[in-house]
């Protein structure tokens, strides 16, 4: 047991245990948080999402440049090509309402002629279109959402944990009851019996998805608040007379609130799907507005065709596939650098 | 244990109280003559019988006796006849299929119950089975594909993965047709000799012995039973899969294999019982996500069960319709929680002797 003689010379140690430079980014996040983060970046999956959100976010952006509105006043509808209620397959000539051509269509289509390049759907609404806008508008609603299901989570959940007993109880069972409904029943209800007074819009869906969906951030936020509220910082904020609104403030929220940020940043893919499906159902947007489960609810009526309409489906399928599993491929690694078994392992 | 079940008991009524006051509260959209339909069957047009109607069902009261008359119903002094009254199961008159909203739940509920039962059994008797292999041959075949699957299988959304099914087995192939029955046999369904001792179509044709009408409802019901279960096959697979791992770890196993205990009874009597506490939550979980999932899944697939006759309301905005369906499946879950959390009582060894 040669080792366990102090000798005051620690040669040994320091070979055994590297020395590791601590650079500023992770001082900033603090060594917790700074290992979520390079967690997410380490196997191939999660870093092919990130490629997958990135694609996205681009298109997202460059929505103009990609497919400029042929009513810039409005740019979220579909433009239609006639009104026939027969979907024309990719490559048809686009003859009536064809946007401006984009600076990348003649390179790389070598012509300078309109054609729906994904073809079109019932009602002669372009895909292409649609699924280039409705890719902001799965970011604007999947944005609003997680952004406000977040804040109501993040200050129920505060409250909760910080008052403890009896508030807690209360706050809790109203979260029990919250989620007694299935998610996506309790959403399609609630956007149906507030439509008739918003109107048709993005508004009624954005509520339903908004008010059936702050729980998990609360009960998430409460839990690490219940950790940090153990730690030897806060007794010590305490012991000193520290007002209890400034330790919940300063010491406490900002100490829990990291793991909840990153989980509702990756919340957008569930937003988004939800949303679609809610569109699919149809409730929502009103006809023709460019997003994805619109799009895909134009093939309803033509199930027994497919065949020979396959493109209604399979392109903004595969759209809608696509930008889950970026989502999804992050959050898997997000789930196993937040599992307490794994802490300490990085 | 005891104690345990009756505070489990205990918040039942809370959330029964809860649910309704919630669906109470959305309610609370509508203009009180929209909300007559919670009452009778034609909401009148002239004002005079509108005034009359809003008096006669208190719709102009505050809040917590329109909550109670909605709860118990409006007796006519003169008839005794009850109008209304969730408690007793009347929801109002649905706009839309214009009959009551129970009716139109009744007729449509066994049907959504059949194409649940045969999605979800496949899958806690199955898919517990292979996460159990997949965990015990680590990274062997089973494994490696569930892997995949679940990968790729919680990314599609179900109206995608539908219409895609629907494209490739219907259109195309034409083996698996959407709808609930043949015409030729909807019509054997309907007539006096067939005997619905169940009301669970394709138990009832079993018990007919007309194993014909039993396979044409499988064969309308495969692609929605494979819709509605997908998520629910990766979920369990993995579920059961890691907590079987991180059971074969512990130190009680590695004590069994040393006392010398064949494998088979390591994993199938030790491991397997402990592993699949987790499995067992999820399964009411599943019931809770079917539920939610037959909204979708029986619209893509023009299947006549409740979850589509909801979304249909909800698309028409006929909203009395839509929050019966609610306020029922609110009432159902509260049930099968209730029931898995009791059940899990029994099967956690850590709850049932504390």
């Amino acid at each position: 047991m040669a080792e366990m003689n102090p000798t005051g010379d620690n040669t040994l140690l320091r070979e055994t245990t590297a020395l590791r430079e601590i650079g500023w980014f992770e001082r900033f996040l603090g060594p917790e948080n700074y290992r979520i983060l390079t967690g997410l970046l380490k196997t191939p999956a999660s870093i092919f999402g990130f490629i997958l959100i990135g694609l996205f976010v681009l298109i997202a952006v460059a929505a103009p440049l990609i497919m400029p509105p042929t009513t810039p006043n409005d740019p979220y509808k579909i433009p239609r090509d006639g009104f026939s209620p027969n979907p024309q397959p990719p490559g048809t000539e686009w003859k009536r309402n064809a946007p401006p051509l984009p600076f990348w269509y003649k390179p790389i289509m070598r012509s300078d002629k309109w054609v729906h390049i994904l073809g079109t759907s019932t009602g002669q609404y372009d895909i292409f279109y649609g699924i280039i806008w409705g890719t902001r508008t799965a970011f604007r609603t999947g944005f609003i959402v997680v952004i406000l299901t977040f804040l109501i989570g993040t200050i129920i959940g505060a409250i909760s944990s910080y008052y403890g007993g009896a508030v807690d109880n209360v706050i809790m069972r109203i979260v029990d009851v919250f989620l007694t409904l299935p998610f996506i029943l309790a959403a399609l209800i609630l956007a149906a019996v507030i439509t008739p007074r918003f109107g048709k819009s993005l508004f009624p869906a954005i509520i339903a998805l908004v008010t059936f969906g702050w729980m998990t951030y609360a009960r998430l936020i409460r839990g690490d608040i219940l950790s940090v509220k153990q730690r030897d910082y806060v007794l010590a904020a305490q012991v000193i007379g520290v007002k209890d609104s400034r330790i919940l403030l300063r010491h406490i929220i900002p100490n829990a609130i990291f793991p909840t940020l990153v989980y509702a940043s990756l919340g957008i893919g569930d937003v988004v799907l939800s949303f679609a499906a809610l569109s699919f159902l149809g409730i929502g947007t009103e006809i023709g507005y460019a997003d994805w489960g619109q799009v895909l609810s134009f093939a309803r009526n033509w199930i027994t065709s497919l065949n020979t309409y396959w493109y209604i489906i399979v392109w903004p399928g595969i759209t809608l596939v696509l930008f889950v599993m970026g989502w999804n491929l992050v959050g898997d690694a997000l789930r196993d650098v937040l599992d307490p078994r794994m802490r300490g392992k990085s | 244990m005891t104690t345990y079940i009756i505070r489990r008991l205990l918040l039942v009524p809370v959330l029964l109280i809860g649910v309704t006051i919630l669906i109470f509260g959305m309610l609370q959209f509508l203009s009180p003559i929209e909300r007559s339909a919670l009452y009778i069957r034609d909401v009148p047009k002239n004002d005079r019988a509108v005034e009359g109607v809003i008096k006669q069902y208190g719709l102009d009261k505050p809040l917590y006796v329109q909550y109670w008359k909605w709860l118990v119903g409006v007796t006519d002094a003169k008839t005794g006849v009850r109008k209304g009254g969730i408690l007793f199961g009347d929801f109002g008159y649905s706009r839309v299929a214009s009959q009551p909203v129970a009716d139109l739940i009744k007729n449509r509920f066994p049907n959504t119950l059949d194409l649940t039962i045969w999605a979800i059994a496949p899958v806690i008797l199955i898919g517990i089975w292979l996460g159990v292999q997949a965990a015990v041959h680590q990274n062997g075949i089973i494994d490696q594909a569930a892997r995949m699957f679940s990968i790729v299988g919680t990314s599609f959304p179900t109206f995608v993965f539908g219409l895609l099914m629907l494209m490739i087995f219907y259109a195309n192939l034409k083996w698996f047709p959407p709808g609930r029955l043949s015409d030729i046999y909807n019509r054997v369904v309907l007539s006096p000799d067939f005997h619905h001792y169940t009301k669970l179509l394709t138990f009832d044709a079993l018990l007919n012995g007309r194993f014909d009408i039993f396979f044409d409802a499988i064969r309308h019901m495969f692609l929605p039973i494979l819709t509605l279960s997908y998520i629910s096959w990766a979920t369990f697979l993995r579920v059961t899969r890691s907590s079987m791992l991180e059971t074969l770890r512990m130190e009680y196993i590695t004590t069994a294999r040393a006392k010398g205990l064949p494998e088979k009874d390591v994993i199938y009597k030790h491991a397997q019982p402990n592993a699949m506490i987790p499995a067992i939550t999820l399964a009411g979980f599943s019931v809770i996500g079917l539920l939610g999932g037959v909204v979708i899944t029986e619209t893509v697939f023009t299947y006549p069960g409740i979850g589509q006759a909801a979304a249909q309301a909800a698309a028409q905005l006929d909203v009395v319709t839509v929050l019966g369906f609610a306020l029922f499946n609110g009432f159902i879950l509260i049930v099968s929680n209730l029931v898995v959390d009791v059940l899990y009582a029994f099967v956690d060894p850590r709850v049932r002797l504390s």
